[in-house]
Formats: C-alpha cells, sequence, structure tokens
C-alpha cells in the first residue's frame, strides 16, 4: 500500500499553528519558502495561493507579481522528513512494516492483512479516514508491488485498488510514464520520444529503449527497470522503518537540589537504573546523553562517548564526575534524566567487583575512556598507515580501539625517522650543489657538521593531487659529529623552474 | 593482650638489593637482558634529537624479550604520553620508523600540560592491557616535584607495569625513580654496505643512579634481535663523580 500526503509541509505548518483548514491564516494566500543559490523559491503553497497561480519551484519575486499578497514562512525539510518518519511507524498499525518514500510519501506492507479490517475497500477507508481525522490530506493505493501502488496512489483514482487477479500490463496501461518514478530529465526524454502512456513501452519500443537505456544501470535513470519494478519481474528491495527505544531512566525530585553531592548521588541511582535496564536488554552504552532541568526552565544536557559497550555503573559515575565540574545549577535542578542514544549490543559477564580492580588495574577500554573524558578524543589516538609516499601523508591517526583498516606491508628498505616533527622546521645547509651531500646546517641556533650522509632519496609530488608548481623532495640520512641523526631534504632543484634557490628543511629525528 | 604483628625485615625490603660486609663488590653491575626489579626508569636526554625515546623503547624492547622467553607472543599494546612542549622540540612518533614488532601497538596521548600528561602516565599504569607506559616530559615542570614522581613509582611498583620516563632537556631534579640514566647520542658502527652512511642506532648511556645496580657507562646499540651494551669508549670524558654515590658501603642506594 502506497501513502501520499499531497501537501505533507503545509498540513505540518497548518497543525504546529493549531488552525483548521482554510482558517485564519491559512484563508489567505501563503507559501512555505526554501533560500537557494538564485533567492527564496517556493516549497510548498497553501490553497488560496495556489488558486491565485503560485506554484511550487516558482520563485518568490514571480510569484509575488501574481499574487501580491502572498505570506510567506520559512519551509522545514528536515522537520518534515521527521514528521514523515513518525508517521511511517504509526502506519505500522495496518501492516508489519512500513518504508520511508521522501519526502512525502509512505509505503506499508499490507500484504495478507487486509482481511483484518474487512478486506481491501475498508482497509483504504480506514487509512483515508484516520490521516483526515489527523489533519493531513492524503491519497492512498493498493497494489501487488511497491511500485504499482506508489504510481496508483499519486496517478491512480482515488482510493484505487488493483485486483491480484487483473494483468498489471492492461490495468496501469494508461498511467502516465511520470507513474514510473523516474527523474525529470528522463521524463523529459520519453516526452520528446513521443511516449506518454505506459502501455506505449512495449514490443517493439521496448527493444529499442533496451538499447538506448542499456548504460543506464539505477532504476530512477532507467524506464525498463521501472516498468519490470512495477509489474512484479524485477525485485525492489525497500528499508523499512523500525522504531528503535533508547533507554532512559529518569527522577524527579520532590526538592529542587543545587548542591553537587546530591547531584552525584541522583547520577550513581541512575546509572544503577540504567545498568538494569541495559542488562535486561542485553545491551551496552556507547553514548549517554545525562539531561538536567533546572527548576528557571533551563535544560543542561552533558555527553558521554565510551570507547567500547559499557554499563558499569561506577565507571559511568567516573566519567560524568569530571563532566559536571562546571555545571552552574542555578535556582536547582528538579528532574534529571539518563538517555543511552547510542547502545550496542553487549554480553552479560561476571561482574568487575571493585577490589578486583583495584588488584588487577583497570581494563584497556576503560583506561582511554578515562583519558578521553579529561584530555578530549583528539589526543588519545593511534597511528595507522596510509597508502602515500610522502612521509607526512603515510600515517594517519584514528581511535585508538577502531578496528586496523586494511594495507599493503610497506617497503622494508626504506629508513624513516623515529619521530617527526609536525611541521618540517627551515635549516641552512652548505652543500654541494647544484645536488650533491650536505656538508653542514645550522638548526634551532646550532651548528652540526655532517660526519655521514646517505642520499638523496627522491621523493615526487603526487602530482594527481596536488598543483604543477609543488617541488619535488631529495632526503638524506645524515649523522653529525656527535652522533645525532637526523632526516633533512632539499626542496626542490637549482633551475626546475619552480622557485628560486632550493630550501632546505629538517623533518625526522632518528632514535 | 599484646598482637605480635610480625616485624619486617627492613634489610629485606627491597628484592635484589645486596647488604652487609662487601655488599659493594656483591652488588651486580648492569648488563642488557638482566631482569630489572624497578618498573620506573628516568632518562635524561637532550632534546635536539630523539636518543632519550630511542633509548627507552630500546630498554623496554629488552625487557619484554625477556618476558617473551617464557610465554606466548605479547600483543599489549603500550602507550606513549607526550607533553605539549615535548611534542614541539622533538617530534610525534612516526609509524614506519617504529620497530616491526611494535608498531602497531602504539596508542599515543598528546597531553596539553605537564599536569594533563602526568595524569595520562598514572592511568596508563594501572591499566593491566598494557604492556609498558614511556612518557615524554621536556624541562623541569612545577608538577613533577618529588611527590608526583613517588606516585608514579609506587602505581608502577603496584601494578608491575614498566614506565620508561623521557626528561628532555631536564635538570637532574628529585626523583623517586629506581633507575636514572643520562642518554646522549654516539656515532653509530659503520654498516656493512655503505660505509658513508649512518648505521644502526647507539647511545652513550650512563647509568649515574640505581637502586640494584653499579652506576656505570655503556655505550648502547640496537641492533635488531637485541640490545648490545660495550664499554665506554675510551676517548669519552671520564665520569664526573660530582653527584654520585660511589663505593654505596653499608648503605642503599637509594637511601642516598
Amino acid at each position: 500500500m502506497a501513502i501520499w500526503c499531497t501537501d505533507l509541509a503545509i498540513d505540518r505548518w497548518r497543525l504546529a499553528e493549531g488552525l483548521a483548514r482554510g482558517e485564519g491564516i491559512d484563508a489567505a494566500p501563503l507559501a512555505l519558502i526554501e533560500d537557494t543559490a538564485h533567492g527564496p523559491r517556493i516549497a510548498a503553497a497553501n490553497a488560496a495561493a495556489l488558486a491565485a497561480g503560485t506554484a511550487p519551484s516558482m520563485r518568490l519575486t514571480d510569484a509575488r507579481t501574481l499574487c501580491p499578497a502572498l505570506a510567506v514562512r520559512p519551509a522545514d525539510a528536515a522537520g518534515d522528513l521527521a514528521f514523515l518518519e513518525n508517521l511511517a511507524l504509526w502506519a505500522q498499525r495496518w501492516g508489519p512494516w512500513s518504508a520511508l518514500d521522501p519526502p512525502d510519501g509512505l509505503l506499508v506492507d499490507t500484504s495478507g492483512v487486509a482481511h483484518l479490517f474487512g478486506g481491501e475497500r475498508a482497509l483504504i477507508g480506514d487509512v483515508l479516514g484516520l490521516l483526515d481525522k489527523r489533519g493531513l490530506v492524503a491519497r492512498a493505493a493498493l497494489a501487488p508491488t511497491a511500485g504499482a501502488a506508489w504510481a496508483l496512489a499519486r496517478y491512480g483514482p482515488v482510493a484505487a485498488i488493483q485486483p491480484a487477479e487483473a494483468d498489471p500490463r492492461t490495468f496501469l496501461a494508461d498511467l502516465p510514464v511520470a507513474a514510473l518514478r523516474l527523474d525529470a530529465d528522463v521524463i523529459l526524454l520519453l516526452r520528446r520520444l513521443g511516449l506518454k502512456r505506459l502501455g506505449q513501452i512495449e514490443g517493439l519500443t521496448r527493444e529499442n529503449l533496451a538499447r538506448r537505456f542499456r548504460n543506464h544501470r539505477s532504476a530512477a535513470a532507467n524506464p525498463l527497470l521501472r516498468l519490470d519494478q512495477i509489474l512484479g519481474l524485477r525485485p525492489e528491495p525497500l528499508l523499512p522503518v523500525v522504531g528503535v527505544p533508547a533507554p532512559m531512566v529518569q527522577r524527579r525530585l520532590m526538592e529542587p537540589i543545587r548542591h553537587r553531592t546530591l547531584l552525584d548521588q541522583v547520577v550513581e541511582d541512575l546509572a544503577t537504573d540504567m545498568a538494569r535496564l541495559l542488562e535486561g536488554l542485553g545491551q551496552g552504552a556507547r553514548r549517554l546523553e545525562l539531561g538536567m532541568w533546572k527548576v528557571d526552565g533551563e535544560v543542561v544536557v552533558r555527553r558521554l562517548e565510551m570507547a567500547v559497550a559499557s554499563r558499569d555503573p561506577a565507571h559511568i559515575c567516573r566519567l560524568f564526575a569530571a563532566r559536571l565540574d562546571d555545571l552552574d545549577a542555578g535556582f536547582g535542578i528538579e528532574l534529571v534524566r539518563l538517555r543511552a542514544s547510542w547502545a550496542e549490543p553487549l554480553q552479560l559477564s561476571q561482574a568487575d567487583l571493585d577490589a578486583a580492580a583495584e588488584r588487577h588495574g583497570t581494563s584497556l577500554a576503560a583506561c582511554i575512556d578515562r583519558l578521553t573524558v579529561r584530555l578530549g578524543p583528539e589526543a588519545v589516538r593511534r597511528p595507522v598507515a596510509h597508502g602515500s609516499h610522502l612521509p607526512e601523508r603515510a600515517q594517519r591517526w584514528q581511535p585508538p580501539l577502531d578496528d586496523l583498516p586494511s594495507s599493503q606491508e610497506e617497503l622494508h628498505f626504506h629508513h624513516r625517522p623515529m619521530k617527526l616533527l609536525d611541521k618540517p622546521e627551515s635549516v641552512a645547509v652548505i652543500y654541494e650543489t647544484p645536488d650533491g651531500l650536505p656538508r653542514q646546517f645550522q638548526w634551532r641556533g646550532q651548528l652540526h657538521k655532517v660526519a655521514r650522509a646517505e642520499g638523496p632519496e627522491r621523493v615526487a609530488p603526487e602530482w594527481w593531487r596536488e598543483r604543477s608548481t609543488v617541488r619535488l623532495r631529495d632526503y638524506y640520512r645524515i649523522e653529525d659529529e656527535a652522533g645525532r641523526r637526523y632526516w633533512i631534504y632539499r626542496h626542490g632543484m637549482i633551475g626546475d623552474g619552480r622557485g628560486g634557490a632550493p630550501e632546505w628543511f629538517i623533518q625526522g629525528l632518528f632514535a | 593482650m599484646i598482637e605480635h604483628t610480625p616485624i619486617r625485615d627492613p634489610v629485606a625490603l627491597a628484592p635484589g638489593l645486596v647488604r652487609g660486609i662487601g655488599a659493594s663488590d656483591r652488588t651486580p653491575r648492569w648488563t642488557p637482558g638482566l631482569a630489572l626489579d624497578c618498573p620506573h626508569a628516568e632518562l635524561f636526554a637532550p632534546a635536539r634529537d630523539a636518543s632519550g625515546a630511542g633509548m627507552a623503547l630500546a630498554l623496554a624492547r629488552d625487557a619484554l624479550r625477556q618476558q617473551q622467553a617464557a610465554a606466548a607472543p605479547d600483543q599489549r599494546p603500550f602507550l606513549w604520553v607526550q607533553d605539549k612542549a615535548a611534542l614541539r622540540l622533538s617530534g610525534r612518533p612516526y609509524l614506519p620508523g617504529l620497530p616491526a614488532d611494535l608498531r602497531h601497538r602504539l596508542i599515543h596521548v598528546a597531553a596539553a600540560t605537564p599536569e594533563d600528561a602526568l595524569f595520562a602516565l598514572e592511568e596508563g599504569l594501572r591499566c593491566r592491557d598494557l604492556a609498558f607506559v614511556i612518557g615524554e616530559l621536556a624541562g623541569n615542570p612545577r608538577a613533577l616535584d618529588f611527590t608526583a614522581s613517588r606516585r608514579l613509582s609506587l602505581a608502577a611498583e603496584k601494578h608491575g607495569l614498566p614506565l620508561w620516563l623521557v626528561r628532555l632537556d631536564a635538570r637532574r631534579d628529585l626523583g623517586a625513580a629506581r633507575m636514572r640514566w643520562e642518554v646522549a647520542p654516539a656515532p653509530s658502527p659503520r654498516p656493512r654496505w655503505n660505509g658513508h652512511a649512518p648505521g644502526k642506532p647507539s647511545w652513550r648511556a650512563d647509568l649515574f643512579r640505581a637502586h640494584t645496580f653499579h652506576p656505570g657507562q655503556w655505550t648502547l646499540r640496537d641492533d635488531d634481535a637485541l640490545l648490545v651494551a660495550e664499554p665506554a669508549l675510551p676517548e669519552s670524558r671520564t665520569p664526573d663523580h660530582g653527584d654520585l654515590v660511589h663505593g654505596s658501603g653499608d648503605r642503599s642506594l637509594a637511601t642516598g
């Protein structure tokens, strides 16, 4: 079954304002606008505005010339999508699962459930009646395939039902090609080819179309794929909406609390409750949100993310304690709520008793959580190899407990320094021009005489991602008279046409 | 009623400590591959090169090799903590340049202040899943006083996790470390194939204060398979015994 809310954005705005249809501001022309690169554009318009000549996707200035009295409100596409998601969950009253069809449609699987509502006719009547009661203008259709239901909801008669025994080729033959859910340019192309009805894309036309669209793999760009989906010859997987309630515990407090010790007690109670709740679900929290409602109406939210799923109340309390230091309770906190907005499966295990933790030390995940909470997620990381021959790009940093990306083994004959300076530092070098070994150099105000050197190892710039004027580098491993080992490079060559005399930099320190 | 609590023999407090007549002669000399009973060591190194971190890694690998001889291959990660000044002076660890057996096990902590770095070190020492902890601090920060040093020492001894603390460009201040080294780079041995190229990393190491060993100077070299110690080069300056306890006699080195 497909449901199409014809005026979703306007209906939602109207419901938010608390108006009935055609009442108050809604009686006058009104449009919801969105900002584009070419100025404001109309996203949706109410009935009075449509009657006055405005249409969606029209520029606001054009619409104003047609209808000077047009009132505007900003459109809220993200809010509409969230509303549609809630509507999809609500629509599961008619079938076991439902899928979103953005921007304003829903698909509900009603296979074998029509008899519960007293037949297909009654089912559709129920859908339209309930949606109307919610204040939404909608059309609905029932068909054996999702594509056919979609087409009938938009282009078929009101409350259309495609009987299972009817031949879909003849039943749907009169629908326009726009019912195929195609991109606008493909519809335009079909219209130029003179194909206006679904019935026309058959026989000889079909063979020719197959040749024309042979490179179009995506279903939205290939009318034949879409036609097969409508007819049920080709599978069309849909992504169902599944409501996942986030585990949540809260405490309403009889007296607003203003002191940290009391708050710590409440957080401890909540963490214990949350642990019990998560244990029942067999899950552990990755992200926790502690919301504190103050007496004066303000809400303070503190978020916490953990390296691995956990439901250990002591660990959670300890991490939150660091986050609550700068809290301003104001006139007091009256409601505290802990919500696990991201949870992962976590098997039941032996409880880590405090004494055991004291004796054996903490686990790696707990240690990393503690470090991350105090130092920030950017401070605790591990290096991973990255496919690049430029030394500073050859390693990247990622959170310590994430999986290692797959990578090739690096080359063993390259000597690389143990430490790399974050930014190569400029050094003054005396060397055999144009491209000989360095003799001595000055770095951080001290002179180093080069005793031994090996090089050059030439590293060319990555031409596929850098500009053509980037210079190459010649790397030298050197050891000075005191035995200090460095990795320095000459940036460019004399006469390479990419700048003046080459400069020298120090980039790495060998052990 | 009198409770008879067992009186602990103060002489038997520290394992590996030798006391009594002729203790000076019986005190062992440090060599690579010797089991160390001191989890907390400090290495004073210049900030202009990576000798401190390099030798800390070499010593840590040397200690790991002894454990591995008995047990299965160790795949536990290790923690490397740097404060901001150390990071700016001597750079960040670079994955392709680290020893191959430690490369994928590094967890790096970039702390903004010495206080944060000390916190990270202590949290790392309490963790049972780490192989060892390396810290790098520049200068003599006010936060790293004797109390902080003692805290680290106690945490390391309690959980049995080695801590190698590298002090870049630092004065030899008060510290609770059981072994204190002075590290400087040394000219490397000539490689076999290219005599003009730098060779295996080597360091001039001066163990100037140790709990259970005689002080001494060596030239250490990190061959991939093992750590090699040679007696200090003859041309190196004669050791300055100004602040050393020479010939400790009956006295514990730790108390002096």
